[in-house]
């Protein structure tokens, strides 16, 4: 079980959060080409190491935030709140 | 064996019974069942789960590979316990197991709980090093859990006697828990296992209670605690391993350390032992027992015995060096009679009770084996610390480091000074002694499992070379105390035996350490506490008006309300006909509903839903469908305008909570721009839908002050009302397609409410329906129920609500536009009427177009609802189907188990396709 820093309500174990997978994705809009689609509804990035991805405390605040977390050993490099840049994860 | 005395554990003041295998017996308090058994000369406990080998206690710890006994009778009793890991109580009942013991039957009458701990420390292991730790990091004012796996804190220290500051070790283990009781930072568990260690220091524990009989079953037995620390300190020490020889597994073969702590512990000796070992910490065993008057002969393996070994001689101990024990001699009763023994040229038999083996210490690491990223400071005997200095100086600075490491001071040197110090270290390595008739049917590398040497070599023969594939083919190491008295020996052997270079490890170890029962993990969440039950306000109202309730989700709804002696059947076309007839009423409470305020709600909800809400008046409802970004149906509601800034939208009940998160979702995530709040009311609204032509009536007899004409409150109006005295709201829609008001009123309200309404329409004869009978009144307006009559690839389109997409942006809306979502094949929603009028076909029936093709089928599409309706007077439903809007009028086959039915593809529509009835 992780235990996730929410970037208003402190650290908080894991089911209290629930995930919403890569964050930074941009939303292309109604007008994107079928190509542009699909990447952004089907495709996400994959990588062992550092991911950037979108939670929610859903049991406490209720606010998204990004969390920075290995994907080979678990750890949680750090979380940071939606108007924040990743430098500023903590 | 027999009790020559109390020892430092048992409490002679405190005498009790227990039975095992039905016969009684006396002990003291501070036993375990093991020490309880063998101070009352039972020697076997068991027989072995293979051969039927007798077996005895051959531990005094977690490692006991023999002694698995069931625990209690009747209702609460527990398989495969370690005896050695049982304490006693007065009043246990216990039976030795040679197989698997049976679980409790049915409910498990004892209590179990679980809780949740954080510490800026925690210390596994309650021996020097982990007390010393605990000591030094808790000295700051750091938060610390220590944790203990047996009754005693202390350790080997407690069959190891030795100076700590020149006072005996016990005095310095009682000065310090007595410091550690002292701070109120610190929280100190014995008869507490760390089980599983989980990411980010989380760490599972397993705390057993102290019982009584009779049970008290108010508290609880167990406790798993669910700990989160700062840092971890393990120090669980080191277990003493045996040497395979032929026969080892007699009643009377038993670990050295386990010899001599039965005897500080519980003043438990036998009269003769013959000592095997490998080191000099064996000849620990020899000198106490010699104190004690046991005739005792000791077998180095080392080719010189050194300088212990000259002590042992001179006190009159027979030495034998460069000395093995090949085999064992049984009595006819299978218990140990004598070790045979090689030295050098020299073979012979020693007659013994009990054959102590000291085959070398081995960390026990299988709590930090569970953690590959090494988050854990292993300290002491874990860490290959061989003295006891070394041990508690290795403690006290993991302890110190750790408390640094999380921002706490150091208690300033404190350095015991342990003297005179044993040294622990392996001595020689010997793991096995190969059988002189070259026989390894009878050398056991697994006393649990019954793994031989022969079952390595079978495997080895195989072709297996992995450690994993050993573990698995033998099943070495797979046993209860998991494999820890087996695990090394298996891979050690195995790498002897294919004479390999490279040795083959160690099997992995995984959680837990030690078995969790299932009703530990259940804790109290069993029963009418496994989840939360949600209830209407008008709860109450139902149960007493014998209604027949549905889990839908976690809420309570009412299926159907039967009279007396009425079938399911009957009473949903009752139920159905007041409807169509008179008039009756439902509680629509557990309806999603969420506020939606501010500035930019009207724009919020246009992005969100298919149709346009900007666009509705104030004090009007809309029907509204939102899809998912796929294209595909989330969920489907009525939006309700109550000012030109707040809006009233309800969900399915299924969905309530998920519209509310994707809602708000989109609100932080991509909109934080827009000027909205959202706010869930679900549980702040009681809602009742009167339905029915005389629904007016009804609904006027409580609001007369509102004006409820046709022209006055027109379908789809929405207005503030007094309703029985209560300020509400009252809204016309209709999942019926009768004339039907939906009263809104505050939760507190509701029961009050629902009785108001429930007495207004007793001149009219007013029903209450349920479930079942919406199911069927919504199917005949062919009115759909998302996730029933719509699965993941439904779009609304193919749902028959392409007439809500507006020309605005929505979500969804460009996967709506893909090719796709165009095709004519899809999977449409059509009504269906069977051949039979008598026939109700089954939900999730299959439609074929041809029923003769050979199987398998292919199928063209499902029943998603089917009902038999009294309005119609026939059997009916809607189903999803491909092509199903071409195949309007064509004949379609369901084949069931016993026959196939011809079924009519029919409009969705099967009721008041004009609509004229909804204003009554």
């Amino acid at each position: 079980m992780l235990q996730i820093r929410c970037p208003w309500c402190g650290p908080r174990d894991e089911p209290e959060f629930r995930y919403g997978g890569e964050a930074h994705l941009r939303f292309p809009g109604n007008e994107a080409d079928p190509a542009a689609w699909a990447r952004f509804l089907y495709y996400r990035d994959n990588p062992a190491g550092a991911y950037r991805e979108r939670w929610v405390h859903t049991a406490g605040c209720r606010q998204w935030f990004h969390v920075i977390r290995d994907t080979t050993s678990h750890r949680i490099l750090g979380s940071y709140r939606l108007d924040e840049p990743p430098e500023r994860a903590r | 064996m027999r009790r020559l005395r109390p020892g430092t554990a048992t409490d002679p003041a405190k005498p009790l019974s227990f039975r095992w295998n039905g016969t009684a017996f006396d002990a003291l308090a501070g036993d375990t069942l093991a020490s309880g058994l063998l101070a009352n000369g039972v020697r076997v406990v068991g027989s072995s789960v293979s051969f039927g080998r007798p077996r005895g206690v051959m531990s005094a710890g977690l490692e006991e590979a023999h002694a698995f006994a069931q625990i209690g009778e009747g209702g609460a009793s527990e398989p495969l316990m370690r005896a050695t890991t049982v304490d006693l109580h007065h009043g246990l009942v216990a039976r030795g197991l040679s197989t698997k013991g049976t679980l409790v039957q049915g409910d498990d009458p004892a209590r179990f709980e679980k809780r949740h701990g954080h510490c800026d420390v925690l210390v596994v292991g309650g021996g020097p090093a982990g007390l010393a730790a605990a000591w030094a990091a808790s000295a700051g004012g750091a938060r610390v859990i220590l944790v203990e796996t047996t009754a005693r804190w202390g350790g080997a220290l407690g069959r190891d006697l030795e100076l700590i500051d020149g006072a005996p070790a016990l005095a310095w283990v009682d000065r310090i828990t007595r410091d550690l009781a002292a701070r109120p930072e610190v929280t100190a568990l014995r008869r507490t296992t760390a089980a599983v260690s989980l990411d980010q220091n989380g760490v599972v524990l397993v705390e057993r209670l102290p019982e009584t009989t009779p049970p008290d079953r108010i508290r609880p037995i167990r406790r798993l605690w669910q700990v989160r620390a700062r840092a971890v300190v393990v120090a669980t020490g080191a277990l003493e391993r045996g040497v395979v020889f032929q026969d080892n597994d007699r009643p009377g073969v038993m670990l050295a350390s386990a010899v001599r702590s039965y005897w500080h512990l519980h003043g438990i000796a036998p009269a003769t032992v013959v000592l095997f070992t490998t080191n000099d910490d064996g000849y620990r065993t020899a000198f106490d027992l010699v104190e004690a008057g046991v005739l005792v002969r000791v077998l180095d393996a080392r080719e010189s015995i050194g300088p212990v070994g000259e002590q042992a001689r001179a006190r009159g101990i027979e030495v034998l060096s460069n000395a093995v024990v090949a085999g064992t001699r049984a009595d006819q009763a299978g218990l140990l009679a004598a070790a045979r023994f090689q030295a050098g040229r020299r073979q012979g038999e020693w007659p013994c009770e009990v054959l102590a083996v000291a085959g070398g210490y081995q960390p026990l690491l299988d709590l930090p084996a569970q953690r590959p990223d090494q988050s854990h400071r292993i300290v002491g005997a874990a860490a290959g610390q061989w003295s006891l200095a070394e041990c508690l100086l290795d403690g006290l600075d993991a302890g110190v480091a750790a408390a640094e490491a999380v921002g706490f001071g150091s208690p300033g040197p404190t350095r015991p000074v342990v003297g005179p110090d044993w040294d622990r270290s392996p001595g020689t390595t010997l793991w096995q002694v190969p059988a002189p008739d070259g026989d390894e049917t009878r050398s056991f590398v697994d006393l649990h499992r019954d793994v031989t040497v022969a079952g390595l070599d079978r495997a080895l023969g195989a072709g297996v070379r992995s450690v994993e594939h050993l573990k698995r083919y033998t099943l070495a190491g797979t046993g209860i105390e998991q494999g820890k008295s087996a695990k090394a020996a298996a891979g050690a052997i195995a790498s002897d035996r294919l004479g390999s270079e490279k040795p083959l490890g160690v099997s992995t170890g995984r959680p837990p350490t030690e078995p969790i029962a299932f009703a530990l993990l259940a804790g109290r969440a069993r029963g009418d506490l496994f989840e939360p039950v949600r209830t209407t306000p008008a709860h109450p109202a139902h149960v007493a008006a014998g209604a027949v309730f549905e889990n839908v989700g976690q809420w309570k709804r009412p299926r159907y309300f039967p009279r007396p002696g009425e079938t399911m059947a009957e009473a949903v076309a009752r139920e159905a006909r007041a409807v169509r007839t008179g008039v009756a009423i439902m509680d629509a409470s557990t309806l999603g509903k969420i506020e939606v305020q501010g500035a930019d709600a009207a724009e919020f909800l246009d992005r969100l839903y298919l149709n346009r809400l900007s666009s509705l008046k104030v004090g009007r409802a809309r029907y509204a469908a939102m899809c998912r970004l796929d294209g595909t149906v989330f969920d489907d509601g009525v939006v309700m305008r109550l000012a030109p800034d707040r809006f009233f939208v309800t969900t399915s009940t299924g969905h309530a909570a998920s519209v509310f998160e994707w809602m708000e979702e989109w609100r932080q995530t991509e909109w934080p721009d827009l000027e909205v709040w959202t706010t869930s009311t679900t549980e702040q609204w009681a809602t009742y839908a009167v339905a029915g032509p005389q629904a007016r009536t009804v609904v006027q007899s409580v609001a007369p002050t509102c004006d409820l004409s046709r022209e006055g409150f027109p379908f789809l109006g929405v207005r503030p009302a007094t309703i029985a005295g209560i300020a509400g709201l009252l809204a016309r829609v209709s999942f019926s397609g009768e004339l039907a008001f939906e009263v809104m009123v505050q939760s507190r309200h509701g029961l009050a409410v629902w009785n108001a309404l429930l007495e207004a329409g007793t001149p009219l004869g007013m029903a209450r329906y349920g479930l079942e009978a919406l199911s069927l009144l919504r199917a005949e307006k062919g009115y759909l129920i998302v996730g029933q009559d719509t699965d993941a690839d439904t779009s609304p389109i193919d749902a028959g609500l392409g007439w809500m997409i507006s020309d605005k942006d929505f979500l969804g809306r460009r996967s709506l536009e893909m090719a796709t979502h165009r095709r004519s094949d899809r999977k449409q929603l059509v009504g269906f009427l069977p051949s039979d009028p008598a026939i109700v076909l089954p939900e999730g029936a299959q439609f074929v177009a041809d029923p003769t093709q050979p199987k398998p089928m292919t199928m063209i599409g499902h029943v998603t609802t089917s009902h038999p309706s009294p309005t119609l007077g026939r059997s009916f439903g809607l189903a999803l189907v491909r092509g199903g809007r071409d195949r309007i009028g064509h004949i379609v086959h369901a084949p069931l188990e016993d026959r196939t039915v011809a079924v009519e593809i029919v409009d969705p529509v099967f009721y008041d396709k004009a609509g004229a009835r909804r204003d009554g």
